[in-house]
Order: C-alpha cells, then sequence, then structure tokens
C-alpha cells in the first residue's frame, strides 16, 4: 500500500508540472549585479543594492546590459523583444533577441548554403555598411537570422562570416529553432519554404529596426536602391 | 497481489486520461506521400503519421485558454502579435456576444495566438501539406480529390453564406476529422510558405482584400481551384492578422513507441 501511496504522489505532482508556462517571464536576466564603487572588497558583487559594508557607498550597477534596459525602460507591445525564443549567435553563446536591445539593428534572413539571392542580399547588407560612418557602427547591429538552422550551425555561421570579412563586432550571426525561425520570419512578413533539402525560396526583406526593437524601415527585393534604408539608420544612429 | 497490481493499473488508466485529456479528440493521420497543389517542384511530399484534433478550437474552448493567459486577451494582447481585428467580435476580454453559440469555432484570431493556444497543450498547429493531406479526404476516401462531387462541394461553401457555425455537424472525413471544409479556413503553422503573391503584403486589411485568386501558374492540378483559393489566402495573410472566418485546430507528432 505504501508503495501505491508513493506511486500516486508522484504522479500528482508530475500532473502539476504539466500545466502551461507560457506565461513564465524570464526575469533572470533583468536582475542586476551591484558592485562597490571603490571596490573595497576587489571584485566582490552583490544582487542587492544593500550598500558597501566597509565603506557605506551606495553599490553600482556592473552590467551594461542591465544599465541599458534601465535607460531605456519597458519595451512597447510593437517591439520584437517580445520575442522570447532562443538564438545562438556564430560565437556559439545564447541570446534572445531583448539582449540586443540599445543599437539599432539591420536584419536579413539568409541561409549560408544558398548559391541565388544569399549571396546578393548579403552583398545588400555589406553595402549598406559600407555607406555607414565608422563611428557611428558602435550604435549599429547586422544581423543575419538564418533559416536553415538544422544546417547553419554555429560553427558553420562563423565560418561564413570569416569568409565574407563580417566577421567584426557589428556583425552577428544567429542559429534559432525551427519554431523559432518561423516565428521571427512572420514579425518581419518574410516568406520562405523549403523546396529540397538544401534549398529555401525566400522573400528578399532588410529590415531596420530602433534601439527599442520597433520596426522602422523595410526594403524588398534584390539590388534595390537602398537610399531610403540607409537613410533611415543615419537617422537613428545620430 | 493480483489486487494492488490490478489497483495500479487502474491507476495508470486514470493517470492516463488525466494527462493525456487534451488528447482524446485526437484521431491519428496515417501519413504517406501525396501530390499537394504546390510542392516542391511540384512533386510528391511525404507526410508523417502525425494526430489530428477532430474538431476546430471552439469559442468555449479558448475562452478556457483566455481565462488561464491572460496575456493572450483583447485588452492586453501585444501590438506584435495581432493587430485590430483580433477578437474584435468579442464584447468584453472574457465574453464573446450571447447570440453567438459556445460551440461554434473560434475566428478571429492571429496565427501568434493560435500558435500560443496549441503549444499551451503540448500541441502544435498542422503544416500546410499535413492539413491538405487530412483535408483531401472525404467521408469514405483518403484522397477524394479526384471526384468531381468532392470539389464541388467545397466550392458551394466558399460561395454560401452560412448562417449558424456549429462544430460537428456535418459528416467526418474517413479519418475521424470534421469541419476542414464547410466552416471556417484554419490557420497552419508554416502559412508563410505560401510565395504566391508577393505584393499582398502592402494590402490594407479587410477581408475583401485578402482574397486573391490570380497566378495559380505553377499549381498542379489547375481545376483545384477549392485548394487554390486556401493557398491563395495563405498567400495573402500576415501572422497578426485575424479574420472573422478563419479559425484553427491542433495536431500533435506521434511519438514512435519503440
Amino acid at each position: 500500500m505504501k508503495t501505491l501511496k508513493y506511486i500516486v504522489v508522484v504522479l500528482l505532482t508530475v500532473v502539476a508540472f504539466q500545466s502551461c508556462n507560457s506565461d513564465k517571464k524570464n526575469t533572470g536576466q533583468l536582475s542586476g549585479v551591484y558592485q562597490c564603487p571603490m571596490q573595497c572588497e576587489g571584485d566582490k558583487t552583490y544582487e542587492k543594492n544593500v550598500g558597501c559594508p566597509i565603506c557605506k557607498m551606495d553599490l553600482q550597477l556592473v552590467e551594461e546590459k542591465v544599465s541599458k534596459t534601465e535607460a531605456f525602460g519597458e519595451i512597447s507591445d510593437e517591439s520584437i523583444f517580445n520575442l522570447t525564443s532562443k538564438w545562438n549567435t556564430e560565437e556559439g553563446t545564447e541570446i534572445q533577441l531583448e539582449d540586443l536591445k540599445g543599437k539599432t539593428l539591420v536584419m536579413v534572413m539568409i541561409y549560408t548554403s544558398c548559391k541565388a539571392a544569399c549571396p546578393r542580399l548579403v552583398a545588400d547588407m555589406r553595402n549598406i555598411e559600407a555607406q555607414i560612418p565608422k563611428e557611428s557602427l558602435n550604435d549599429l547591429q547586422f544581423i543575419l537570422v538564418s533559416i536553415d538552422p538544422t544546417v547553419d550551425t554555429p560553427e558553420r555561421l562563423k565560418d561564413f562570416a570569416i569568409e565574407n570579412a563580417m566577421d567584426d563586432e557589428h556583425w552577428t550571426f544567429l542559429q534559432g529553432s525551427e519554431s523559432g525561425v518561423r516565428e521571427f520570419a512572420n514579425v518581419l512578413s518574410v516568406k520562405y519554404k523549403e523546396i529540397s533539402p538544401i534549398d529555401f525560396s525566400h522573400s528578399n526583406i532588410i529590415s531596420v529596426f530602433n534601439a527599442q526593437g520597433e520596426l522602422m524601415h523595410q526594403q524588398e527585393g534584390l539590388g534595390v536602391d537602398n537610399k531610403e534604408t540607409i537613410a533611415t539608420i543615419l537617422e537613428l544612429t545620430s | 497481489m493480483k489486487t494492488r497490481v490490478f489497483s495500479l493499473f487502474l491507476m495508470c488508466l486514470v493517470f492516463q486520461s488525466i494527462m493525456f485529456g487534451q488528447a482524446k479528440d485526437m484521431v491519428l493521420i496515417e501519413g504517406s506521400r501525396y501530390l499537394p497543389l504546390y510542392g516542391r517542384d511540384s512533386t510528391v511530399v511525404a507526410v508523417k503519421d502525425f494526430k489530428m484534433d477532430m474538431y476546430p478550437v471552439s469559442i468555449k474552448d479558448y475562452e478556457t485558454f483566455l481565462k488561464e493567459n491572460p496575456k493572450w486577451r483583447k485588452s492586453q494582447v501585444k501590438g506584435l502579435f495581432a493587430d485590430k481585428s483580433y477578437l474584435s467580435n468579442w464584447e468584453s476580454d472574457l465574453k464573446m456576444n450571447d447570440f453567438v453559440n459556445p460551440n461554434s469555432p473560434i475566428t478571429n484570431v492571429s496565427w501568434f495566438a493560435a500558435k500560443a493556444y496549441c503549444e499551451c497543450q503540448d500541441k502544435r498547429l498542422p503544416t500546410v501539406d499535413e492539413w491538405e493531406y487530412a483535408a483531401m479526404a472525404d467521408e469514405t476516401t483518403k484522397d477524394a480529390r479526384v471526384k468531381p462531387e468532392y470539389n464541388a462541394r467545397i466550392l458551394a461553401w466558399y460561395e454560401e453564406p452560412r448562417k449558424e457555425y456549429i462544430i460537428g455537424e456535418s459528416p467526418k472525413n474517413v479519418w475521424g476529422v470534421y469541419d476542414l471544409h464547410g466552416l471556417v479556413w484554419e490557420w497552419t503553422l508554416d502559412f508563410n510558405s505560401v510565395l504566391i503573391t508577393g505584393e499582398s503584403r502592402k494590402d490594407t486589411d479587410t477581408d475583401s482584400n485578402l482574397f486573391c485568386g490570380s497566378a495559380s501558374i505553377n499549381a498542379t492540378d489547375l481545376m483545384n481551384y477549392a485548394a487554390f483559393m486556401r493557398y491563395a489566402i495563405r498567400g495573402s495573410l500576415q501572422a497578426k492578422n485575424s479574420m472573422k472566418n478563419l479559425g484553427f485546430r491542433c495536431v500533435k507528432d506521434v511519438e514512435k513507441l519503440k
């Protein structure tokens, strides 16, 4: 009988954990790390701003990401930072789109084995980048999102970045989950379809988002005049 | 000892039905290869076995979802995930109009909302291929597209305005699935893989502009106008759009026992 009770308890626990958890917020990322401005205890950090026990000064936030979040405040309803999907960068780190907050984002969807449109889309991205003054590049991120997450691993994306001379800080390549990519494409109104195991047809859209993740401009087509796109970027980074 | 084993067995049965209660209204669709209207280079597409909801999601079902997930109520939904027409026919956050039968299919929902609903139940939206595959069956045949009356019946539905929408009133198809045709259009997971109307994203969001019946040049079966209409509407939608005649149902992968 005891075993039976035990089993019942286990089953009930499992059921309890089955309920929908989509409302869970990822608050972990927003919690700050504090440090004494005088560094009385070296690199010691605190989770709350309790004041330095030695010099009694107020602690300071140390993580840049956190201070940026504070500076920009709440994200709006239209922001792509509302997407909670997880992504891998070409450097192998896991991020959420919200981690890109604070910079103007220029985004395009590509896949590395593409022989037709993507090289031209990539060229368009580089062409846009070349027309931005060097000092503005710090406030910008050029993001290339793979629509083929099974083939485009972070390693492959890194190789692609090096081959195409797009390995500077302001270039980021993202590999998502299949569902995350589908969702992201829908936010950009990008259409794509796998037409063979290594080929996709897809729309050619370059999108510009402001530092809060709101869509500011889209250019559609290949080799189109990117004057407006550049004007939007310059306006956002000036 | 025997009683204990028996009661354990009973326990497991009860447990099973609680855990997988949501799966009870699902039926198995045996996958196969079929020729869709738009295929990979107009070739045969393989569909794996999957389970499909027997009915489209009803207003009643959706109400329950809204109660548990406030962020999808119409006053709280994010602009990124739904435009103004989302649940526009609802009186308030949790109340549909009184004259509507709660057993009608939910409509005026965005793709994001439909996706979230299915994921909450540990399911997902069907792919275009899965949906089309299940929907090419009639009451007696798995692929009824060769029968002229199959097409004629769907087209008759497209033409005729319907007075009341109640789930499960027309006969089920050979898989045991109801209402794939005849009630509402349905969202699919990869609806944005339809590349026929590149310009439609610039359309305004009124229903009439979303229907577009041109560009069927790549279709494998030009006579299948009914299927063509479905592809056309998928091609013209954006994920945050919603329409009064567009609902959804969920599917689930079949886990291999071995």
